[in-house]
């Protein structure tokens, strides 16, 4: 490498697997997951706030957590599985979570929606009983400027109960 | 923002990482979880021209524990402290710092190799890591060394790590029975970065002090023992009813500057309550 002269965009091989289908693209090496999920896949579920980490809208799972899309790059995906919001909207626990969501008016603008719902989705496949503010602390890396969260912590109380049933 | 342009090479082995990261010079740059990182590369703070992707090398992970020394890979991740059985046995610390680390999308991928070598003066695992006594063990194309935690954070975002050097692992002293250990932190909101910070060790004898090891984050230039208060809280009865034992001290160790929406004196007032605070906690 020695002296590192870089003239247009390094570029990388990706191979991982999306939404359970197997991924192989080549990506921009700077170009992080979020950007790359919406402006190279046009999957745009997954959206774009502050970009530095601080807004949770790009949240996504990778390997069955949830990460942030801005501050994961795209090259950083390759071995690795990567659900977005348009991959499990027809699982049964997102599915749930969105339903209650919808009868709580726990989406307003719809902006947070899709990284809050798979911030609560990581929380509620874990299956354990939370109180209020244990969910409001799982939530916390997730803004909402509409709902003032009463009826997002209310969905996501609502599904848990289910599940303990 | 975006990132500048940079190349992306990801070894195979941490011997292979070594050599990438000493052909590039002082060009490169590990990434493993990336957290702090990116958000500096997206906000153009910093323009590496290589990221070297240490995020997939075994030989970085791992924890252990033998003859009273607690091993962490440096790809440890936050919430890996809080799951693994180890820390919550021999280190009950940073189990008590982590779940302050960012929120748990940040704890799901940053790793404490990371945020040491990030040194971010308000971050709580470079606090812990001093007043826990720790050994960084860093590696490079020329071998390993050894840096204790308290010689590796020289400044605001500096260490002790040479070109081509990354953290390999930290190694932790058991905590001996009878110290006691504990930790506070005050942020505007919970996950936010630290305002002030205290981690905390010592021992506890019939309602006294008998030694005491303290360190602030947020509101110091680097994590450091404060001496001056760890001094004067020797043979002080606890629980403590006032600041009045350390509050001459903390002046030497705790020299905060104005900033945006906080004073300096109120930074140092902050401190002064939560060593209270924490000493207090650790009394049962």
């Amino acid at each position: 490498m020695g002296d590192v002269e870089l003239i247009g965009d390094e570029e990388v091989e990706v191979v991982a697997t999306l939404n359970g289908k197997p991924l192989k693209r080549r990506a921009k090496a700077r170009q992080h997951l979020a950007d790359f999920l919406r402006q190279e896949l046009e999957l745009t579920g997954t959206h774009l706030g502050c970009e530095h980490g601080i807004c949770g809208a790009c949240t996504v799972l990778i390997d069955g957590r949830t990460a942030r899309g801005c501050l994961t790059l795209t090259a950083q995906i390759s071995g690795k599985s990567v659900e977005t919001i348009e991959g499990l909207s027809d699982n049964g626990r997102l599915a749930e979570l969105q339903q209650e969501f919808i009868a709580r008016n726990a989406a307003q603008c719809g902006f947070c929606s899709s990284g809050m719902l798979l911030t609560a989705y990581e929380l509620v496949q874990g299956g354990e009983k939370l109180s209020r503010s244990e969910i409001r602390e799982h939530i916390s890396g997730n803004m909402c400027r509409c709902t003032g969260y009463h009826a997002i912590v209310d969905a996501i109380e609502a599904v848990l109960a289910k599940g303990l049933r | 923002m975006k990132a500048r342009n940079f190349r992306y090479v990801r070894p195979a082995s941490l011997q292979e990482a070594y050599r990438m990261l000493a052909e590039a010079g002082g060009e490169a740059v590990p990434i493993a979880g990336g957290q702090s990182l990116l958000a500096g590369l997206n906000m153009r703070l910093s323009s590496p021209k290589v990221l070297v992707d240490i995020g997939n090398l075994a030989e970085l992970t791992g924890q252990s524990y033998a003859d009273g020394m607690v091993r962490l890979g440096a790809l440890t991740r936050h919430r890996d402290l809080l799951s693994s059985a180890i820390v919550r046995a021999h280190l009950p610390l940073l189990a008590e710092a982590a779940p302050h680390i960012g929120h748990i999308a940040i704890r799901n991928r940053g790793t404490i190799g990371g945020s040491l070598a990030y040194a971010d003066p308000a971050a709580e695992l470079p606090a812990c890591a001093v007043a826990l006594g720790a050994t960084l063990v860093l590696g490079s194309a020329k071998g390993e060394r050894q840096v204790k935690a308290e010689d590796f954070f020289k400044g605001l975002f500096e260490t002790d790590l040479r070109a081509g050097e990354l953290i390999v692992e930290v190694k932790f002293p058991e905590v001996p029975t009878g110290t006691s250990t504990g930790f506070a932190e005050l942020s505007r909101r919970h996950g936010d970065f630290a305002l002030v910070g205290v981690a905390a060790l010592a021992i506890l004898r019939a309602g006294d002090i008998e030694s005491a090891r303290i360190v602030y984050f947020g509101c110091v230039d680097r994590a450091r023992v404060a001496v001056s208060v760890s001094a004067a809280l020797s043979g002080v009865a606890v629980p403590l009813e006032d600041a009045s034992p350390y509050a001459a001290a903390i002046r030497n160790d705790v020299k905060p500057d104005d900033t945006p929406g906080l004073r300096a004196d109120t930074k140092l007032h902050m401190a002064t309550v939560l060593t209270r605070r924490v000493l207090n906690s650790m009394v049962e």
